[in-house]
């Protein structure tokens, strides 16, 4: 059941309870407490809104950097990831496999916020040996969901 | 002027039922509808993406007639590895300009004028007309709300005469969403074996199956050599609009069937053959996510129909439901066309589906949740009102 309410609220956090509990075709209460236990056990860790701060017309600025870290002494990744993953401007932090160790995403307002928070205090961090910035010029696709196409109207015949 | 510039078989056969509700519907500009019957998802992107490829590299020739034998191929693969048929792509299979077109050729190859065609309703709008048109003698079978409008033994063999040709056996089923189960299919294969009758399958709505496996009449033993299976791409991979069905029978039947398309269809679009490919080998993922969709939906709007006290029985196929509205003392078509006019919601009604649809309507749930929430709140006022003025 956990699998399956999962499913469903990943696409669609607001749906009601009962509402919920019908179209899984399960019991209300047992579905009730499964979401209660993954919200203590931070399998759920939020109910967020996805949003098109273009079409708001909010000026955002995302940048993603690739950060190449030396792991020190009783020092692992997690430790520098936490380093970094603290501050609240940084938005995500992954653990990468390839040419570079993390993948930072950071959200400001302008870029020269974005540009300072990097050079003052990710590149300043002792571990850091480089990093590189990729700017977002434009989003198409976040979190499964088109942003670049208008919603597309019901084109079908009333009656079939 | 004496001649008539029109044959008098098809002047007498009535426009669909449906037909007639759309140009009402047609007209008025914010009514929603639950009357569709296509799915609502967009055709899987690399379904799509295929059929853009094709176009890329100049696949823009007829193909054989029967089809392309890829697609024959393809479509052999995964009729054995769903339920369980095995046929041959090269004498058994012909791909079709949907599953429409394979019922018209069927008919027409194995009808013989006078020969009586078994069909079950409520159900799919074509089947009298088209046997009709094929010189046959369509006699419906009624179903029953009781039997969770299945087709029974007895029922069948109530209206079997010695000019019984073919059974259509519609499930599952358009409008009600009644399915067949295995053990209803055995009853129904020993009657037609033991009378010596073709079956005409339509198995279009197999993949909406819910809480169960689809059954094929085809795979029960004894049977394939008399039956006619046909199928399309249309409801199972949301591919309506690109025309795509294909009809898998013994040769003898098939090659019949295969003349009539070939004089008057040629072959089906080229373009919908390739994108075909990629949809039966590929598209079991995407399939799966949409009957899952389905099937909440399914849930969703059976328990609002019986939160406003209509009966309905559970329905375990396509995507359909079949409420009766007897307790209103009115007719389908009043009731729809009262909704419609009242409540800007429109609802096919059942009688549109033959006869014995009287009573009841076709709920389509095709739909997102919000369209159907939004209609059935409508709806639930409707009924709300018309029982306050009964009172």
């Amino acid at each position: 059941m956990q699998e399956k309410i999962l499913n469903y609220i990943e696409k669609n956090s607001r749906i009601d309870l009962h509402e919920l509990a019908v179209i899984l075709g399960e019991d209300e209460t047992a579905v009730m407490n499964t979401l209660e236990e993954m919200e203590q056990e931070h399998v759920i860790c939020g109910y967020h809104t996805l949003i098109n701060w273009d079409k708001a017309g909010i000026d955002k600025v995302t940048a993603m950097i690739e950060v190449r870290v030396t792991p020190q002494r009783g020092m692992g990744f997690d430790k520098v990831a936490r380093r970094i993953y603290n501050y609240p401007e940084v938005n995500s932090v992954y653990l990468i496999s390839g040419g570079f160790d993390f993948m930072v995403i950071i959200e400001g307002r302008t870029l020269r916020e974005v540009a300072e928070f990097v050079s003052q205090k990710l590149s300043a961090l002792d571990s850091v040996l480089s990093t590189k910035t990729n700017f977002i010029l434009k989003k198409y696709k976040d979190h499964g969901t088109i942003m670049a196409d208008a919603p597309k109207e019901d084109e079908r015949v009333g009656v079939s | 002027m004496s001649k008539s510039p029109v044959n008098q078989t098809i002047t007498g056969i009535a426009p669909s039922g449906i037909r007639k509700f759309f140009d009402i519907v047609a007209e008025m500009k914010d009514a929603i509808s639950l009357g569709v019957g296509e799915p609502d998802f967009d055709t899987p992107w690399r379904v799509r993406d295929e059929a853009i490829y094709s176009l890329e590299q100049g696949r823009t020739f007829y193909t054989s007639n029967a089809g392309l034998f890829e697609l024959k191929e393809a479509i052999c693969g995964y009729l054995d590895r769903k339920y369980k048929l095995s046929y041959d792509p090269k004498t058994e299979v012909m791909v079709t300009v949907g599953g429409s077109e394979a019922i018209d050729l069927a008919f027409r190859a194995m009808l013989d004028p006078g020969d009586e065609v078994l069909i079950p309703q409520p159900s799919y709008v074509s089947y009298v007309p088209c046997a009709t048109l094929a010189g046959g003698v369509p006699v419906t079978i009624d179903l029953k709300e009781e039997n969770e409008f299945r087709l029974t033994a007895q029922e069948l063999e109530e209206h079997i005469t010695d000019k019984t040709k073919i059974l259509v056996l519609p499930f599952p089923n358009n409008p009600t969403g009644a399915i067949m189960e295995m053990e209803d299919l055995v009853a129904i294969a020993d009657v037609i074996a033991r009378h010596d009758i073709y079956v005409l399958t339509d198995e279009i709505y197999s993949e909406l199956t819910y809480g169960t496996e689809h059954v094929s009449i085809a795979s029960l033993p004894g049977t394939k050599e008399r039956t006619v299976y046909i199928n399309g791409f249309s409801k199972a991979f949301a591919m309506t609009g690109w025309r795509l069905g294909y009809v898998c029978a013994p040769e003898e039947i098939l090659e019949q069937m295969l003349k009539i398309h070939q004089f008057a269809i040629m072959c089906a679009p080229t373009t919908s053959q390739y994108a075909g490919v990629e949809a039966v080998k590929h598209c079991d993922k995407e399939v799966a996510a949409m009957r899952e969709e389905y099937d909440g939906r399914r849930r969703y709007l059976l328990e609002r129909l019986r939160g406003m006290g209509l009966s309905c029985f559970e329905p375990f196929g396509a995507f359909y439901m079949f409420p009766s509205i007897k307790e209103f003392g009115m007719t389908s078509d009043e009731f729809a066309t009262r909704l419609l006019e009242a409540k800007k919601v429109a609802i096919v009604p059942g009688t549109a589906f033959g006869a014995c649809g009287e009573g009841f309507l076709r709920i389509s749930y095709a739909y997102s949740i919000e369209s159907l929430k939004t209609a059935l709140d409508r709806m639930e006022e409707f009924v709300t009102e018309l029982r306050n003025q009964k009172q």
